[in-house]
């Protein structure tokens, strides 16, 4: 406490650049010897102390109605607008930016400056391109309140070497190992839904199942796997970083709590092994058995950066891929007959709901030196943001790009997953789930209908629900199975 | 032309026609090879056409550039013959290739 006191006394005097270099200090060096919870609250005080200081100003975003974009000037369309998706208005703005501006310059935004590339061609360009366009040091559009080092925002060689240590328990020869595994929680989750009133969808199935997930991969205590749930979309839901409803204040206490929990996790396994208990398939035993990663937990930032960055990036993905294929086959209905007349469909279908939905609609990059690119002269330092929402509509790459078309020939082609070396590493295993999700679904239910709209996430980054209506309506087949007949007419 | 095999890992080969111009990628996914996904359209971004190309071709194709061991190292099935199909250009002096595919494609 005495401690935490002084270093806000002492950063409430200072200037900015003070600030930034106790910042860094903080995270290098006392890191190694603080634990990981400690450094972060400090943190947390540090830009506490900035923002009464008046030195910053933390975000917070209120809904306006958004104008039609051809009536707003070019120079002033703002894409990063948190609102865009939930009043309909992204798709829209990214057709005309497409035609009339592929690579657009934002000089304003509450973000600060960036720029927009918007076509599939050049989004593939800059991606496959970490040369000249960095990942580092964060990949949303504002900054993250503290600076946990994932692998998705290093640029090579640290982050091959980050990344090989980690892959291995989302590489398709683990996933095999998972698959029946994955598809008894599933039918568990759809066994138990009501089908004789609507239920939300969102918390009900899609972050049931992932939560389920994830718990599995991380071998986190499976009672608690919803502090799993909670702590992803209070990070990812930071106002500053996405335009989301998390303030700083709030946020802290999460990833404080975060913290302990893996750090704990993390010796409570290392005591397990020690005793004998053979290795699982689990994240935390794949780290502490590669050389690369066995001592990660002296490195609390980048522990914690890259446990952060499985849960955020294993959750509101898949969780909206798996409530936006309903919608979509709501709003597509022939779609949903060609489905139940071929379910061989299903594995292309996936590859489709992830290209409609996009379910994180950006990743961004910083140039590292000047470049002429889409026309544009782009300066060293300047932020540049590919809008995969966009690119997925690009009808230069996709032909009727708005329309869900579940035997669409080049689905596979989607840019959800990214290009280049920072493509979604856990990519096998989102279309995993889901294909089984669509398998087990069409298994039980005739019609699974969305009712009135759904929630929209406040976000410029996720692109997601809140939540959904849907009302089951079961297979008549399934009531016909002998054991029910006989019951049924013992009666 | 000539033809070029595709061997999956089970054992299972599939022989493709050569088609001058084309990509190995393009072969094997025009002609329905399973195993091979070309996602990212033939672009060196996505790995998933990865192959292994069979120690006696490997003077003739080449070893991967860096641009394809970029994406193709972060596999655990990466050999030191191990390429991208869709950098692969046929030609005639490709006739009676064999490739070997990976179990999985990342």
């Amino acid at each position: 406490m005495f401690e935490q006191t002084t270093t806000k006394r002492e950063t409430m005097t200072t200037n900015s650049t003070l600030f930034q270099r106790t910042k860094v200090r903080v995270t290098d060096t006392v890191q190694a010897t603080v634990p990981v919870d400690r450094v972060i609250q400090s943190v947390a005080l540090t830009l506490k102390a900035k923002r009464l200081a008046g030195m910053m100003k933390a975000l917070r975003f209120e809904e306006r109605p958004i104008p039609d974009p051809a009536d707003v000037p070019l120079e002033e369309i703002d894409v990063s607008n948190p609102f865009m998706n939930r009043q309909g208005q992204w798709y829209p703005y990214f057709a005309r930016l497409r035609e009339e501006a592929p690579v657009h310059y934002q000089p304003k935004s509450p973000f600060g400056p960036f720029w927009s590339v918007t076509r599939y061609a050049d989004i593939q360009a800059v991606d496959s391109n970490a040369e000249v366009f960095s990942a580092e040091p964060y990949i949303v559009l504002g900054p993250p309140p503290f600076n946990a080092e994932m692998f998705i925002a290093m640029d090579p060689p640290k982050h091959d070497v980050q990344r090989r240590a980690v892959q291995g328990v989302v590489a398709p020869k683990n996933l095999k190992e998972m698959e029946s595994l994955i598809r008894e929680r599933v039918q568990d989750v759809l066994d138990n839904l009501p089908t004789d009133r609507p239920f939300d969808w969102v918390e009900r199935v899609s972050k049931e199942i992932t939560g389920r997930m994830l718990a599995t991969l991380l071998d986190f205590p499976f009672e608690e796997r919803h502090k799993l749930t909670y702590w992803s979309d209070t990070i990812s839901g930071s106002a500053d970083a996405t335009g989301g409803t998390t303030h700083q204040d709030e946020l802290f206490p999460a990833a404080v709590d975060l913290a302990r929990n893996f750090t704990a996790l993390w010796h409570d396994k290392a005591a397990r092994r020690a005793a004998g208990e053979p290795d699982g398939f689990d994240l935390i035993t794949l780290m502490q058995t590669s050389e690369d990663t066995k001592d990660l937990i002296k490195k609390p930032f980048e522990f914690l950066g890259n446990l952060t960055l499985l849960i955020v990036g294993g959750n509101d993905t898949t969780r909206n891929s798996m409530s936006g294929g309903v919608l979509a086959l709501n709003r597509f209905p022939d779609e949903f007959e060609k489905l139940k007349a071929d379910p061989k469909l299903i594995p292309n279908m996936v590859s489709e709901i992830i290209r409609w939905q996009t379910p994180l609609a950006y990743m961004r990059r910083v140039a590292k030196k000047d470049v002429h690119f889409g026309g544009q002269f782009i300066r060293k330092g300047d932020v540049v943001l590919m809008w995969y929402a966009s690119g997925n509509r690009d009808e230069r790459k996709f032909e009727n790009a708005d329309d869900f078309i579940i035997d669409r020939k080049n689905a596979r082609n989607h840019m959800s997953f990214g290009f280049g070396v920072h493509r979604c590493m856990g990519n096998r295993l989102a279309e995993m789930q889901l294909r089984i999700l669509w398998e087990e679904l069409l298994e039980r239910f005739d019609r699974i209908d969305v009712i009135g709209e759904p929630g929209y996430v406040q976000s410029n980054f996720v692109k997601g629900y809140s939540d959904m209506q849907v009302q089951l309506t079961p297979k008549p087949a399934r009531e016909q199975t002998p054991v029910r007949v006989e019951a049924t007419s013992g009666a | 032309m000539g033809t070029i095999t595709f061997v999956e890992h089970d054992g299972t080969p599939h022989q493709v026609e050569l088609e001058d111009g084309s990509s190995l990628m393009e072969l094997a996914t025009n002609h329905g090879v399973p195993g091979i996904d070309g996602d990212c359209g033939g672009e060196a971004s996505c790995g998933t056409c990865h192959v292994i190309v069979d120690d006696a071709w490997i003077t003739t194709t080449g070893t991967r550039t860096d641009l394809e061991s970029q994406m193709v190292e972060m596999s655990p099935e990466c050999g030191p013959n191990s390429r991208l199909a869709c950098q692969l250009r046929a030609s005639p002096a490709l006739d009676g290739l064999t490739v070997h595919l990976p179990e999985f494609q990342m």
